[in-house]
């Protein structure tokens, strides 16, 4: 009895062990990000051109290069994402076309960012000739994050009581005007807190954007949509390993600027999550 | 009778609904369209059996087994260090964490997930690659055990997340079932939580194999970039997904090496469709 009381007591501090192991870099690499990278932040960094090649000045092409591309991949995933939601829980039986259409979505999300690079230098800069272009690289990293936002949404639906959409039907609306009045509506908050995270995520990426948008130096703002635009992900690769000396006050400056816009739309998602979790009466 | 624009709006929304069925088919057709042109005047089994990769050289050879061994080892070490740590760490945040503890180790995890894996590379760079070269006298920290290491940590979120569901789904009269026997709380964990949740664990596995293995921009950076036979892990490698990323950029557009590059896009397509269909066979497997 005491031996086995002991073995348990013994395998708890091996899972604590691992979960530090798993917990403290994480910790450790944001302490560090954040205490190397203050020094460097400051209004020229942040609105200054690049100067120097690079290696002074600031990176507000880069930052708004990001912007752009964030905004762009809104444009074109939100809406194709939410009605392929809509569809697979609205409209959609249990039936082979459904099971494919999963089965796509699982693989959409699978498929490594690089390959993603390559399609997008296939399809929309190639084939389509749009050129390394803002329009190319939000088109490449909408697709990536397209599973992302189909699967948020279809859980945000799947939450709505099914009796909210019976009791629609049961006043004779049809079921565009429920999807429309009455599950989009209740559904809105976890759409929105899933969208931005896959936002997000897509914010970050460097692969897909590296043939498709990036561009290495361009110290001005992108004039159009055809245009190339520079990137913090892209700038960032960029600082730490093709161009010699950099200084660590600008790389890990940019560093932080991405990783700040990344955590401000996690926390604004997480935001949205809790404030609507509460006001939720069903 | 619908009326009209109710009628456009559902056709729209099922145009949108298989959308993702066409995407899957475009990416799959525009890489064979790129890459299958290499083997017009490239021998297939050169291409997948080759030892050399040395693209620019005249004549140019494409052989990619130094870089699918590359992407292999790798993927090897990295699986055999997160797998056990995300287990004990899913175990640990699932079934023995305080709850206030539990959050805050689970905000953790989805802050690794949120951090961009081109911050993951550069940290590696200025960290984990000075840290090894020190440990074992090397030349250069840049290795394929920086990249396994790296990868192990960046595969984490996706392990302990999916383990942590499929431990939580064990139904709650299983563990009292042992409880009630007498069992200890280890116990229970280890003969009646875990086996239960062995297929979201298998599902964990692939998808954490299909996160490393896809990865690009880290091991970019911390492999060392060495298109060689690797024959141990204080070497440094190439994978495959580096080769597209360091080499597309200089490759010109239409030439053989362009179309190379895409071949090797075509290999690592079909891998990621395998594994993701594996996985989602182990997790369906474990809903029934």
């Amino acid at each position: 009895m005491r031996d086995t009381k002991r073995a348990e007591k013994i395998a708890f501090i091996i899972l604590l062990i691992a979960t530090v192991l798993v917990i403290t870099p994480v910790a450790l690499i944001i302490l560090m990000v954040m205490i190397r990278g203050l020094p460097a932040l400051g209004l020229e960094f942040i609105f200054g051109m690049p100067r120097e090649g690079m290696r002074a000045g600031g990176i507000f092409p880069a930052i708004m290069g990001t912007v752009y591309l964030i905004l762009g991949t809104a444009v074109f995933s939100i809406p194709l994402g939410i009605m392929a939601a809509v569809y697979l829980n609205e409209y959609a039986g249990r039936n082979r076309l459904t099971r494919a259409i999963e089965i796509a979505i699982i693989n959409l999300a699978g498929v490594p960012s690089i390959v993603y690079g390559l399609f997008g230098l296939g399809l929309f800069v190639t084939f389509l000739g749009f050129g390394a272009s803002i329009l190319a690289g939000s088109l490449t990293l909408a697709v990536m994050t397209l599973p992302v936002i189909i699967t948020a949404t279809r859980e945000a639906l799947i939450a709505v009581p099914r009796s909210f959409r019976e009791v629609s039907f049961s006043l004779g609306a049809s079921r565009w005007q429920t999807v429309r009045r009455v599950v989009l509506p209740n559904a809105i908050p976890g759409i929105l807190t899933g969208t931005i995270l896959g936002l997000s995520r897509a914010a970050g990426e460097t692969a897909p954007i590296l043939f498709t948008v990036a561009a290495f130096y361009l110290p001005r703002l992108p004039q159009s949509v055809f245009d190339q635009a520079m990137a913090l992900p892209y700038h960032i690769y960029v600082l730490s390993t093709q161009v010699p000396n950099v200084s660590i006050k600008i790389q890990y400056g940019t560093i932080l600027v991405l990783v700040g816009m990344v955590f401000i739309l996690n926390v604004v998602a997480s935001i949205i999550r809790a404030r609507f979790r509460k006001r939720k009466t069903w | 009778m619908k009326r009209p624009f109710e009628f456009i709006v559902e056709k729209l929304i099922f145009l949108s609904g298989i959308a993702s069925i066409v995407f899957v088919i475009l990416i799959f057709i525009f890489l064979l369209k790129e890459g299958l042109s290499l083997f017009a005047a490239y021998n297939v089994f050169s291409f997948l059996l080759g030892k050399n990769w040395y693209p620019i050289s005249d004549p140019p050879q494409f052989g990619i087994l130094p870089l699918i061994l590359g992407s292999l080892l790798v993927t090897f070490g990295a699986i055999i260090i997160s797998v056990p740590l995300g287990i004990a760490a899913a175990i640990y945040v699932a079934e023995v964490a305080p709850v206030w503890l539990r959050d805050v180790l689970k905000s953790g995890i989805e802050l690794l997930a949120a951090i961009p894996s081109i911050v993951l590379g550069f940290i590696g760079i200025v960290t984990l690659a000075p840290w090894l070269k020190y440990l074992f006298h090397l030349p250069s920290g840049l290795t394929a055990l920086a990249g396994s290491i790296m990868l192990a940590f960046m595969a984490m979120p996706t392990i302990v997340s999916i383990i942590e569901d499929s431990i939580v789904s064990v139904p709650k009269s299983y563990k009292e079932g042992s409880l009630a026997l007498g069992a200890t709380h280890w116990q229970t964990i280890y003969r009646v939580t875990l086996p239960a949740a062995a297929s979201g664990i298998l599902a964990a596995i692939m998808l954490g194999i299909g996160r490393v293995i896809g990865e690009t921009m880290a091991v970019l950076m911390i492999t060392g970039n060495a298109a060689v036979i690797p024959t141990s892990f204080l070497q440094p490698v190439r994978t495959l997904t580096a080769t597209i990323a360091a080499e597309m950029g200089e490759a010109v557009t239409g030439s053989s090496h362009y179309y190379a590059l895409f071949a090797i896009g075509i290999i690592l397509f079909i891998i990621s469709f395998v594994i993701n269909l594996l996985a989602d066979r182990f997790l369906h497997r474990e809903l029934k």
